[in-house]
C-alpha cells in the first residue's frame, strides 16, 4: 500500500515538474523544477532497488549540472521575454507531435503488457549476488566485466571537461601572467649580485 | 500492484514533456538543454526499471553511462552557449546560421 502512495506521488511530481520545466516563463525557475523532477525521478528509482544509481542521479544532477546551469542562466544578461516570442506560434505543432509521440509509447508499454511478444530472458550473468547491496552488485559487475566501458566513460569526462574549458578560456590583455619558461630558465647566479656600498653612497639596482 | 507499465508510461510522459520542450523553446537554448536532460532522464527511468524488474544489471550499468555523457554534454553545451553569448549578445538560436550548413 504505502508503495502505491510513493509510486503515484513520485510519478505525479516527476511529470508535473518536468511539464513546469518546460512552461516556466523564468529560466531559474526551470531549472528549479528541473531539479524538482530529478529528486521524484531518483525516488521512483529507490522504490524499485536501484539506489545507487538514484544517488548518482541526486549527486550528479542536482550537485553539478542542474547549478552549471544556474550558473549560466544566471550569469548571462538575456531577454528572456524576446525569447518566447514563438512559443504561442510553435504550441499547436509541437503538442500534436508529442500527442502523437506519447500514443505511441503508450501503445508500445500496452503492448508488452498483453505479452505477446516474446522477450529474452536474462542469462543471469549480471543477476545480483543473492544478499549483496545494490551498490556491492553494481561494483562486482562494473569493475569486471564492463571496467574498459567504465574507463571509456572515464574518458569521456576528461574529454569533455578539457573541451569546456579550452571553449570558454579567453585571453584578456593587461593580466600579468606567469612565464614558465623565463621562471626556469633564471639561475640564481644572473638573479642575485653581492654589492658592498661605501656608507651613504647608495646601490643601483 | 506496480508493474513495469506504470514505469514505462511515466518514462514515456516525461520523455515527450522533454520532446515538446523542444518544439515549445525553439529560441531558448538553455530550455532546450534541460529538455535535453529531461529527455535523458526519461530514458534512465526506463532502463532501471526494466533493469530492475528482469533482475538483471546491465541496465542500471548503462543507465550510470547514460548520465556520464548528459553530464559531459550539459557541460560542452553550456560552454559552448557561453561563447555564443560573448559573440553575439544573445542566444536566440532559430538564426544560427554562421556556418551556412
Amino acid at each position: 500500500m504505502i508503495q502505491l502512495i510513493a509510486f503515484y506521488l513520485f510519478a505525479t511530481l516527476a511529470t508535473a515538474a518536468g511539464a513546469l520545466t518546460i512552461l516556466a516563463r523564468n529560466p531559474v525557475h526551470s531549472v528549479l523544477w528541473l531539479i524538482v523532477a530529478f529528486f521524484n525521478a531518483a525516488g521512483l528509482m529507490v522504490l524499485v532497488g536501484a539506489e545507487f544509481i538514484a544517488m548518482l542521479l541526486v549527486i550528479v544532477y542536482v550537485g553539478a549540472v542542474a547549478v552549471l546551469f544556474l550558473f549560466v542562466v544566471m550569469m548571462l544578461d538575456i531577454d528572456f521575454a524576446e525569447l518566447r516570442a514563438g512559443f504561442i506560434r510553435n504550441f499547436p505543432l509541437g503538442f500534436a507531435l508529442a500527442l502523437v509521440l506519447l500514443m505511441e509509447l503508450v501503445l508500445g508499454a500496452g503492448a508488452y503488457k498483453a505479452g505477446a511478444l516474446k522477450l529474452g530472458t536474462p542469462d543471469g550473468s549480471a543477476t545480483a549476488a543473492a544478499g549483496a547491496s545494490n551498490i556491492e552488485a553494481i561494483g562486482a559487475l562494473l569493475y569486471s566485466r564492463y571496467l574498459f566501458l567504465f574507463e571509456a566513460a572515464g574518458l569521456v569526462l576528461l574529454v569533455a571537461m578539457v573541451g569546456a574549458i579550452v571553449l570558454t578560456h579567453r585571453q584578456r590583455s593587461g593580466v600579468r601572467g606567469q612565464n614558465v619558461a623565463r621562471q626556469n630558465a633564471r639561475r640564481p647566479d644572473e638573479a642575485t649580485h653581492n654589492v658592498s656600498p661605501e656608507v651613504g653612497k647608495g646601490v643601483t639596482l | 500492484m506496480i508493474g513495469i507499465e506504470h514505469y514505462v508510461v511515466v518514462s514515456s510522459i516525461l520523455f515527450v514533456l522533454g520532446v515538446l520542450g523542444i518544439f515549445l523553446n525553439r529560441k531558448n537554448v538553455i530550455i532546450i538543454l534541460m529538455a535535453i536532460e529531461l529527455i535523458l532522464l526519461a530514458v534512465n527511468l526506463n532502463l532501471v526499471a526494466f533493469s530492475s524488474f528482469l533482475g538483471d544489471l546491465t541496465g542500471q550499468i548503462f543507465a550510470m553511462f547514460v548520465l556520464t555523457v548528459a553530464a559531459g554534454e550539459a557541460a560542452v553545451g553550456l560552454a559552448i552557449l557561453v561563447i555564443y553569448f560573448r559573440g553575439r549578445g544573445t542566444i536566440a538560436v532559430d538564426d544560427v546560421n554562421r556556418m551556412k550548413g
